[in-house]
């Protein structure tokens, strides 16, 4: 017996194996912590309220998340649901209540106003948000660390949205000579309205903008803009909406009697939803969106889209094509990123989502590769030509993803 | 610069809307005339007639124009036991109490509509839904018309009620006087409980007329009850004239404001109604002396 060691003097040797299993057994119980460890991940979204149709439809998205992302990335994730109320204010105290209890990280919250709101109360607690669907420019504009998006801003949406339009007219060989604008006057459609007065002049579109109409989202009555935009005699009704206006706006066109070549949004919700066609019927028919869908020629989008079957039978993925699988791909990347950190650390999080290069091929939603520019923005995000075909949105262009050909001009409707 | 068809067209469409809001209006004029309650459930009643429209014409097929007669009853029904069961203790307390009272009701009210029917927008849809009169170069909503109609007859028929019934005559005794039509021995509560039925059967006629124009979620209230408001506010409040000619000219306000200045004004410029209205005559267009 070593004499030092008799006498309870700790030895070189001694101490330096001491330190050496320490560190070892703190790793190994690290990784088995990181197992063990579950992401929560706070959802926002407007579950109740004017946006609640589109939220529960992005719910869908978050609800298929834990199973498959632990099949796919063999990771644990909590999902912790909070309802907006599609309500600003609403939005940022739930955020705040999520941070208190413990999420790690926020995805949402649909609406740009809500996202804000939800991004500035993240950036100050230093969480990370990756916002699923907010179009908004000014959302990753301002600087924020913790802020991430794989959602094109509205200027993208609008810009890819009003690229199509000349596919549209190719694909049909035939184009409109003019065209009226109206948009919603909330912050997505403001933006996306400037988005289009600025690219539309640079683009060389065979027609003539002859009016732009923003109106109140929550109208209940669209007579008068409806009256306005038909008496300016355009052949094209470009359209930025939301879900409950899209179908005031269309009735309207209907009782008046209004039937340009075509409705067309750049990039809005509404015209492809399942209330959309369940409230107007034939009248939802041949209904345009350009629009950031679901890639189905992925693998990871087939098991989405089997899952999806599984849990939500009654529902059809064409309603969801966008709510569901970008509000997916965003808990997908919070998921990617807790699995590169091992840790549930807010700021060793942000910094793997940062890194984060989630393949074209490894991701639902339609588009290149989930890596963040330095403000937080993925680019790339592209969008499909979707029309209200059978009674559903199909996708009829680009032609490697058509499920069906294009209606253009829209056919007159008995 | 609009045409003139244009111009037509959209008057005669504020018009028709107008009609409809005026008749909403009436209702929280005529209980708030009576009974000095200001009845912030308003636009809660307003939506679950509604609600009952969809669930008649889905369950039954019944047009909502027919539902509004049976959901006039029913309301009136409903008015007269809220009334005399809760509403009627509350009619001698601090206006905050009222209010309270009433929020309450309409917060359980559309939590109810919530539980029962989901936040998805419901509508009915009837063969006509989407039809026009055609009038030359002029285009009339089908359903604004036919609204617009039940809403002027059913407003002829409460002016009538009031004018040569004699439980009219006694309500208007208690409007007038309450304590002198205690004295005189009517019976004050039960009067009451009339015009609040009254209130509510308005408010379902117009709810029936309205769900063809508009789909109904549970948090549709708060915004009619805002605009019930406004109307009777500029019409007057406690005169049902006065509900009216607000609705008229809230109606028609909004369509022309819509045309000559931009759509997103039309809400910008009933508020601007209000404002002007309160600072030149705080009493309403037609309303009478403070009691």
């Amino acid at each position: 017996m070593n004499n030092d060691a008799s006498k309870g003097f700790i030895t070189r040797r001694t101490f330096g194996a001491a330190v050496g299993t320490l560190a070892l057994s703190a790793a190994a119980r690290a990784k088995a912590d990181t197992a063990k460890a579950k992401l929560k991940i706070g959802v926002l979204l407007p579950r109740s309220g004017l946006q609640a149709l589109i939220g529960q439809s992005c719910q869908k998205g978050a609800d298929i998340a834990p199973d498959l992302i632990r099949q796919r990335l063999g990771v644990e994730i909590e999902i912790m649901n909070a309802d907006t109320e599609s309500n600003v204010d609403t939005a940022r105290s739930r955020a705040e209540r999520l941070i208190g209890e413990g999420a790690h990280v926020l995805v949402g919250a649909f609406d740009s106003g809500h996202t804000a709101a939800v991004a500035q109360v993240a950036e100050q607690h230093g969480v990370p948000h990756i916002v699923n669907i907010a179009a908004a420019p000014q959302i990753t504009e301002q600087g924020y660390k913790f802020v991430f998006r794989n959602f094109p801003p509205a200027p993208e949406i609008g810009r890819n949205g009003l690229v199509l339009l000349k596919d549209i007219f190719a694909e049909a060989k035939v184009a409109p000579k003019s065209a009226v604008f109206m948009h919603v006057n909330d912050t997505f459609g403001q933006s996306m309205a400037k988005g289009v007065a600025a690219l539309l002049p640079t683009l060389s579109m065979p027609f003539k903008l002859l009016d732009t109409i923003a109106y109140d989202p929550a109208a209940k009555d669209l007579t008068v803009e409806v009256s306005k935009a038909k008496a300016t005699s355009a052949e094209l009704l470009l359209l930025v909406c939301r879900l409950n206006d899209a179908v005031v706006l269309r009735r309207e066109m209907v009782k008046q009697r209004w039937n340009p070549m075509g409705v067309v949004s750049p990039g809005s919700p509404g015209l492809y939803e399942e209330q959309f066609a369940k409230a107007l019927g034939k009248h939802a028919q041949y209904c345009i969106t350009n629009t950031v869908w679901f890639n189905p020629k992925n693998g990871i989008t087939q098991a989405f889209a089997a899952a999806f079957k599984k849990q939500f039978a009654k529902d059809d993925l064409s309603y969801h094509g966008i709510n569901a699988t970008y509000t997916f791909d965003a808990i997908l990347t919070a998921a990617d990123a807790f699995k590169r950190a091992r840790s549930t650390d807010p700021k060793a999080l942000a910094e793997a989502i940062r890194q984060t290069n989630i393949a074209a091929t490894d991701r639902v939603s339609f588009g290149g590769p989930i890596k963040f520019n330095a403000k937080g923005q993925v680019e790339g995000n592209r969008s499909v030509v979707l029309q209200n075909l059978g009674g559903k949105p199909t996708v009829v262009l680009p032609k490697d993803l058509a499920q069906a050909q294009l209606a253009f001009p829209a056919p007159k409707i008995g | 610069m609009p045409t003139a068809a244009q111009l037509a067209n959209v008057v005669i469409s504020g018009t028709l809307t107008g009609t409809v809001y005026g008749l909403m209006a009436l209702g929280l004029s005529a209980i708030f005339g009576v009974i000095r309650l200001v009845n912030f459930a308003h636009g809660e009643l307003m939506t679950l007639a509604m609600y009952a429209a969809v669930v008649a014409f889905q369950g039954l097929a019944l047009d909502p124009f027919l539902t509004m007669v049976v959901a006039a009853a029913l309301f009136a029904g409903l008015g007269y036991l809220l009334q005399r069961a809760f509403i009627n203790r509350f009619v001698h307390r601090p206006e905050h109490m009222q209010m309270l009272l009433m929020i309450g009701l309409s917060i359980i009210i559309a939590n109810l509509l919530l539980i029962g029917f989901g936040p998805d927008a419901r509508s009915v849809q009837t063969s006509y839904q989407l039809d026009s009169f055609e009038l030359g170069p002029i285009l009339v909503d089908k359903v604004r018309v036919y609204a617009a109609g039940a809403a002027v007859v059913a407003t002829a028929a409460l002016a009538a009620f009031f004018r040569f019934t004699l439980t009219g005559k006694a309500i208007r005794a208690c409007a007038d006087n309450p304590l002198g039509a205690r004295v005189a021995g009517l019976p004050v509560a039960h009067l009451y409980a009339v015009t609040f039925g009254i209130g509510a059967a308005s408010v379902a006629v117009a709810g029936c007329a309205t769900v063809s124009l508009i789909d109904v979620t549970p948090t549709l209230g708060p915004s009619y009850t805002l605009l019930a408001f406004v109307i009777v506010i500029v019409g007057g409040l406690g005169s049902m004239v006065g509900a009216l000619l607000g609705g008229l000219l809230i109606g028609i306000s909004e369509a022309l404001a819509g045309v000559l200045i931009a759509p997103s004004a039309k809400s910008m410029v009933s508020f601007g109604l209000l404002i002007v209205v309160l600072l030149a005559r705080p009493r309403g267009l037609m309303g009478g002396a403070q009691r």
